[in-house]
């Protein structure tokens, strides 16, 4: 580890807590119908809600808020799946790409409806210029804002009283495209414009390349051609981090030089991806009159981030002794970024690739920047459990709080009033056993899912059949495990060398990324409306204060022992033993 | 149906509010986010950046597309600086399907005797045989390993120096011309902050040839 590399950690983290309080209250604002761009574009927004078939004021219960959610979801998978379908007769196509199979378009549509973006495809390979606009970019949109939209409904089951409602799902769904995602979207893509990355419409260039005899395949003929992909990419790249969807454009992602082409790229790119997740938390605090209660849920995801974020970044920079062995030079210098640089790319480093596969992973977003399946054992650890806590810190946008770290909060408050023998309150609300019992199961979903699918892969032959890293073994088991993990906790990023293109995994994964995303909106849904429907209870001496440094780490403990005592048998199985393999040379 | 200004219970569905608003509203985003959003940004883009939106494209005297300045291109001339390695298929550097190698740090095809690292030091042990010079100590990481776009234009300084005496012996002049040159095409980090140091080898590789042409080229 080098100083610098400390410091460019430090200096995230450092961003992320000074934007909390405006963005939090700009998030707050738009929610409320009071931002400034709702007050310029109130007549056009309202002018939409006649057009929808709705109204501002029309407030929805929360089975009617969750029917909206489903029935807006399943029109974009089939709106997506019949793009992919249909791409070789519809224009914008300028490479001929065909039709997309139907396993890979159900997969691929699930996947960015569930705000996922796992990628079985190679995006310049398979997706036509249309279908990456007017399908994948637009439920980059879309499911973002449906995160927001959920995460508005369940804080207002918090904050209502004897109430049967929680708002208008069109309402909240509109104000987060329109007021918060388009306009960040807008900057992001040109700034990274203006560093490189590519927005055009061409067909793919070719280059005379310098050295002519270079590029000479297996069979010995030789090009001295390269095709360079072009695109509208940078469009799409700017939502994918803001509303934590990762899909890259082209199949590396944001390790891609059109798509991240500088460190200051990659920094803005980590910022986009973490940052309205950090607002959140304040917009939370906001919400329920206490902000106090918003700095603690940041404080405790912070923490967390920051000590696995550290730790991924020394695993990569130490490197390993088979690397060493070979004859590579490990140290890091000014010169020489040491380490594992197998699958980094060399402006960014060490540092910033442990920094990019920790953000990714513990928000949904899922891009990389590195390829995740050449990680250490111990990086590729790190990697797995910021998504196996359940996208808990920071997380989705929305999701991160409503199926993630909010849960977490009433299962920390539900176990210390076992400990003094006290109805468990959170925010004024009495947590009973209705809310126990679905906060119960949003935590046991995912891990049934995950280690569910996980055993069925590796046991039967249409899943073992295209795990190709199987030297070791353990890591083709990571492999597996992390391609379901990613799944059902929505983020999508992969250990990439698993071929997950089959109709197995296709099928799979994409049932994983459907029960993980709307079976936890649905419960999360339930709760809040069971909750709406209570009086607040003023705090008492019994009451346990949530905005505390005892609650901090009592909520850091929650995640991490709910997290590691259901996953550990599995990590032990897959980059526990690896890592023990690989000290041992 | 639905609830009243009362706040009275209302625990029915009210699917008037729930199907037709979901197919107005995603074909209104499909085409503001989709149509409206990405072709705005596209005109912009080409207005203000046209240069960088469509490629950073390289050309040479004539006009004609040599490279991007930001994709790798493959060097196996001894007389090139070498890049990274490129796990992209068909061939290396292949900029229509880019990839990393995604081999797992144990895996035998990255680090074993037959392994994609090995070959790489003896490729470089090799060019260095042929040209006549011997560099002592380890290689730098970054020059033995493939990147994880396949496309990565930049070695670290290091990987440069290592090379400079090899390119040197081969192209007839001092080494510390070669390092001159190395030093004037490094970038620094970010604000001194961000990323890391590096040399963008295409861009290097036409500045050799522009300024120290190879004897036989001629």
């Amino acid at each position: 580890m080098t100083a610098n590399g400390l410091l460019q950690i430090g200096l995230f983290l450092l961003i992320l807590v000074v934007v909390a309080k405006p963005l939090g209250l700009y998030i707050y604002s738009v929610y409320e119908g009071r931002s400034i761009l709702g007050r310029v574009f109130g007549p056009v927004e309202r002018g939409l809600y006649r057009l929808f078939g709705t109204r501002e004021d029309a407030e929805m219960n929360w089975k009617t808020y969750t029917l909206a959610v489903l029935a807006f979801s399943l029109a974009s998978v089939i709106l997506l799946y019949a793009l992919q379908r249909l791409q070789g007769s519809l224009p914008l196509n300028p490479e001929h790409l065909g039709a997309v199979s139907p396993d890979s378009s159900f997969n691929t549509a699930a996947s960015f409806v569930t705000n996922t973006n796992w990628q079985g495809y190679a995006g310049e390979s398979t997706m036509s210029y249309l279908t990456q606009m007017l399908g994948l970019t637009v439920q980059n949109f879309v499911s973002a804002a449906v995160g927001m939209a959920v995460l508005m409904a369940f804080i207002r089951g918090f904050v209502r009283q004897t109430a049967t409602t929680l708002g208008n799902f069109w309402v909240d769904l509109t104000r987060g495209t329109l007021y918060i995602l388009l306009p960040m979207a807008i900057v992001v893509s040109l700034v990274i414009v203006s560093q490189g990355a590519v927005q055009n419409l061409s067909p793919y260039q070719t280059a005379q390349v310098l050295d002519e005899i270079a590029q000479g395949d297996a069979d010995g003929a030789s090009t001295t051609e390269q095709i360079l992909a072009m695109g509208p990419a940078a469009s799409q790249v700017a939502i994918k981090h803001l509303g934590t969807n990762g899909g890259g454009f082209f199949n590396a992602n944001a390790a891609h030089p059109f798509e991240n082409p500088t460190p200051l790229t990659d920094l803005i790119l980590i910022l986009a991806e973490t940052v309205i997740a950090t607002g959140l938390t304040y917009t939370f605090g906001k919400m329920v009159g206490d902000t106090r209660q918003g700095w603690a849920i940041l404080t405790a995801m912070l923490i967390v981030l920051a000590v696995f974020m550290t730790g991924a970044y020394a695993a990569e920079a130490a490197g390993t002794p088979q690397l060493e062995a070979l004859g590579a030079d490990v140290v890091a210098s000014d010169v020489n970024p040491g380490g594992n640089m197998e699958g980094k790319e060399t402006r960014f480093g060490i540092a910033r690739s442990a920094l990019f596969a920790t953000a990714t992973t513990a928000t949904s977003t899922g891009a990389v920047n590195t390829m995740h399946d050449s990680l250490t054992p111990l990086g590729g650890l790190v990697t797995l459990f910021m998504m196996q806590m359940s996208e808990s810190v920071l997380g989705g946008v929305g999701s991160g709080l409503y199926s993630g770290m909010l849960i977490y909060a009433i299962v920390a408050v539900f176990i210390a009033g076992l400990m003094v023998g006290r109805t468990p309150e959170y925010l004024g609300k009495k947590i009973e056993a209705f809310e126990m019992k679905i906060a119960s199961i949003i935590i046991l979903v995912m891990p049934a899912l995950v280690l569910g699918f996980t055993a069925l892969a590796v046991i039967s032959a249409d899943g073992a059949a295209t795990i190709y890293n199987t030297d070791p073994p353990a890591h083709g088991f990571s492999e597996v495990l992390y391609a379901f993990t990613s799944g059902a906790n929505n983020n999508g990023s992969a250990f990439a060398g698993l071929g997950a293109n089959t109709p197995f995994y296709n099928t799979t994964i994409g049932l994983a990324m459907l029960f993980g995303r709307f079976f936890l909106i649905v419960a999360s849904l339930a709760i809040a409306g069971s909750l709406a429907q209570k009086k607040a209870v003023p705090a008492s001496e019994g009451t346990l204060p949530t905005h505390t440094g005892l609650f901090i780490a009592m909520l850091i403990g929650v995640v991490i022992i709910v997290g590691a005592l259901t996953f550990v048998p599995a990590l032990a199985l897959g980059p526990i033993v690896e890592h023990l393999s690989m000290i041992v040379g | 149906m639905n609830v009243n200004s009362h706040g009275k219970v209302a625990q029915g569905i009210n699917w008037r509010q729930v199907i037709v608003p979901a197919i107005v509203s995603i074909l209104f985003f499909t085409v503001l986010t989709g149509l409206l959003y990405p072709l705005t940004i596209t005109g912009l883009a080409q207005a203000i950046f046209p240069y960088q939106a469509n490629g950073s494209l390289l050309t040479d005297a004539e006009g004609n597309v040599v490279g991007s300045e930001l994709i790798g291109q493959q060097f196996n001339v001894p007389a090139y600086f070498w890049g990274r390695l490129s796990a992209t298929g068909p061939v290396p550097y292949n900029a229509a399907a880019s990839s990393g190698s995604n081999l797992g740090p144990m895996n035998p095809a990255l680090i074993g005797p037959e392994g994609m690292i090995q070959a790489r030091i003896a490729a470089l042990h090799d060019a260095n045989a042929a040209a006549g010079v011997t560099v002592d100590g380890p290689i730098p990481v970054d020059l033995v390993t493939a990147s994880g776009s396949g496309l990565d234009p930049h070695i670290s300084p290091a990987a440069a120096a290592y090379q400079a005496p090899r390119i040197a012996a081969l192209r007839g002049i001092d080494v510390e011309r070669v390092r001159a040159l190395v030093d004037q095409h490094t970038e620094g980090r970010v604000f001194g902050i961000l990323g890391d140091p590096r040399v963008n080898v295409l861009r290097l590789n036409l500045a050799l040839d522009a300024q120290y042409p190879l004897p036989a080229a001629h």
